[in-house]
């Protein structure tokens, strides 16, 4: 009873429509892009922008400097994302966040919508093994993220 | 001591907090390391030969560092690693143990008798037919010796007795052995650093040889050599192991690091140490 309740409020927190919701599993992708949004309830870009920043989340910045995102310390392993909405479709944004890998072979860029595939993987950033795989972000911060990305306009 | 201790502390305190408020003063990759005004370091070298297809030259972690980290580790009044090589010192006269022994009853002045050690660890150690780190053969030499209890794999003793013995062969080039009987554990070794590993999918060389030079958020990425090791490390003001450092890159990619003191991280130290051969030992080195 107790823990059912728990489960609820869990679902409810992550502001997912999880009936309408995709699965890592089910994700359809053609060429590396991904049509359909992962949860039909429309991204929203600052919320977004928090998560490319926040090191527990997208930790975009790590790798990416972004000049609209007042982000300390902006990384320069992977190229600056000014202008990304400019050089791809929604659809491809979407793509690269669900699996780079499928766009810029062998890419250092992680998986974002992913839970198999893995060696060794963990739970979190505990050093322990992982029990259960959970994507590193849920889908409608993949969607927020698209939203952010694809504004980002030359 | 006491005084010249608490000296060291302050400085490291002070420049912990510099670093803390952001004062970022970028790092001069064409620096000398310089000890004390007389032992010069070699932080930069042509690559091994079994690493040419890769890399062309190696670089210490060292000229990755800001101004005020290296600074740090030139003068050891100023180095709060030191400090642990002090105590270091100190375990290594004391007695332990059911053979009534301490290290120096056995191998007397650690300048001589531990001079080159550092430099070619991890080694095969024929009669036990094994791969040893240096803290393998501590605990070896404690344990079967003594009469006394192992340390720890990582803990402040262990580090503070492999910080004393690093600290005897400074300035000597790293010089790893990578074939012989310790061929399959080198080849064990360079598989796990090139396989990518935990749910941010990473391997070593995705940040280390890949993007070396590159920043990671404010961290500027070095080719995580360990000719440096134990690193003392301004983030959390205290030494590090070899394969504590290991573990915790491992932990940062969301992954299942391997146990301290395993086979497997053992196999990646030698090889690690061997993208290294012919960087000088620094341990103790200053890290953020
Ligand atoms: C570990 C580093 C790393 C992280 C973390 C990372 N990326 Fe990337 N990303 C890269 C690299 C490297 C590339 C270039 C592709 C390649 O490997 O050829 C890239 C490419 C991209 C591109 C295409 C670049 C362009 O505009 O042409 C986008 C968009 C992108 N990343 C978005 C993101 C977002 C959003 C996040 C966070 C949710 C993120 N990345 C996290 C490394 C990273
Ligand atoms: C009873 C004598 C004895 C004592 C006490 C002793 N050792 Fe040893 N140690 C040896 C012998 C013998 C060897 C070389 C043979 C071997 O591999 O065990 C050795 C080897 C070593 C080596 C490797 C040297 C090399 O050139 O490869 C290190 C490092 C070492 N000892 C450290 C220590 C430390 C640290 C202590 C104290 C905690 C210690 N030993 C105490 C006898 C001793
Ligand atoms: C996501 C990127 C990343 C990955 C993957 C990674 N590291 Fe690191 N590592 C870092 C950062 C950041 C530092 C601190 C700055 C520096 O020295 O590069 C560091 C530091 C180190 C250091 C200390 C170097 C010194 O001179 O102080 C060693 C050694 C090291 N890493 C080894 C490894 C090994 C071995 C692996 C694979 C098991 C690994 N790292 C994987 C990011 C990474």
């Amino acid at each position: 009873m107790k823990l059912a309740l728990i489960t609820a409020a869990a679902f409810v927190t992550a502001g997912a429509a999880f009936a309408g919701e995709i699965a890592p599993k089910d994700v359809v992708m053609t060429e590396g892009a991904v049509e359909a949004s992962l949860t039909g309830v429309a991204g929203n870009a600052a919320e977004g922008g928090k998560v490319m920043a926040n090191r527990a989340q997208g930790n975009c910045v790590a790798c990416h400097e972004v000049s609209s995102l007042k982000a300390a310390f902006q990384g320069n392993v992977g190229p600056s994302l000014d202008g990304a909405g400019s050089r791809w479709s929604e659809a491809q944004l979407r793509g690269m966040l669900v699996n780079p890998k499928m766009t810029f072979e062998g890419t250092v860029m992680p998986a974002f919508y992913k839970v198999d595939g893995y060696t060794r993987p963990g739970d979190g950033y505990t050093g322990k093994a992982a029990t259960e795989i959970t994507p590193v972000l849920t889908a409608q911060q993949i969607e927020d993220v698209v939203a952010f990305l694809a504004a980002l306009k030359e | 001591m006491t005084k010249l201790t608490s000296i060291r502390t302050i400085a490291a305190l002070a420049f912990a907090g510099s670093i803390a408020l952001g004062g970022a003063v970028t790092a001069d990759e064409n620096a000398e390391l310089v000890i004390n005004g007389e032992l010069a370091l070699v932080t930069k070298t042509a690559a091994p030969d079994h690493l040419k297809d890769s890399l062309d030259e190696i670089y210490s972690g060292w000229v990755y560092r800001e101004t005020d980290t290296q600074a740090m580790q030139m003068d050891d009044f100023d180095n709060p690693g030191m400090v642990f090589v002090d105590l270091g010192m100190d375990a290594w006269n004391k007695v332990e143990g059911t053979e009534n022994k301490s290290c120096a009853s056995c191998h007397n002045d650690p300048a001589e008798s531990m001079k080159g050690v550092r430099a070619t660890y991890p080694k095969w150690n024929e009669a036990a037919g094994e791969l040893r780190t240096v803290e393998g053969q501590v605990n070896h030499c404690r344990t079967k010796n003594m009469g006394a209890e192992p340390y720890k794999y990582v803990s402040g003793d262990m580090a503070n007795m492999v910080a004393m013995i690093a600290v005897q062969s400074r300035g000597m080039p790293v010089n790893v052995a990578i074939d012989g009987p310790v061929k399959a554990a080198w080849e064990q070794g360079k598989e796990i650093y090139y396989t990518r590993t935990g749910v941010l999918d990473l391997s070593c060389a995705s940040c280390h040889e890949q993007n070396y030079g590159n920043y990671i958020r404010a961290d500027h990425l070095s080719q995580g050599q360990i000719n440096g090791f134990p690193a003392y490390r301004l983030k959390d003001a205290r030494l590090h192991q070899v394969q504590d450092r290991f573990w915790g890159c491992i932990r940062d990619v969301r992954g299942e690091p391997y146990d301290r003191g395993s086979p497997e991280f053992t196999a990646l130290e030698l090889y690690v140490a061997s993208r290294g051969n012919g960087l000088s030992v620094e341990g103790a080195s200053v890290r953020n």
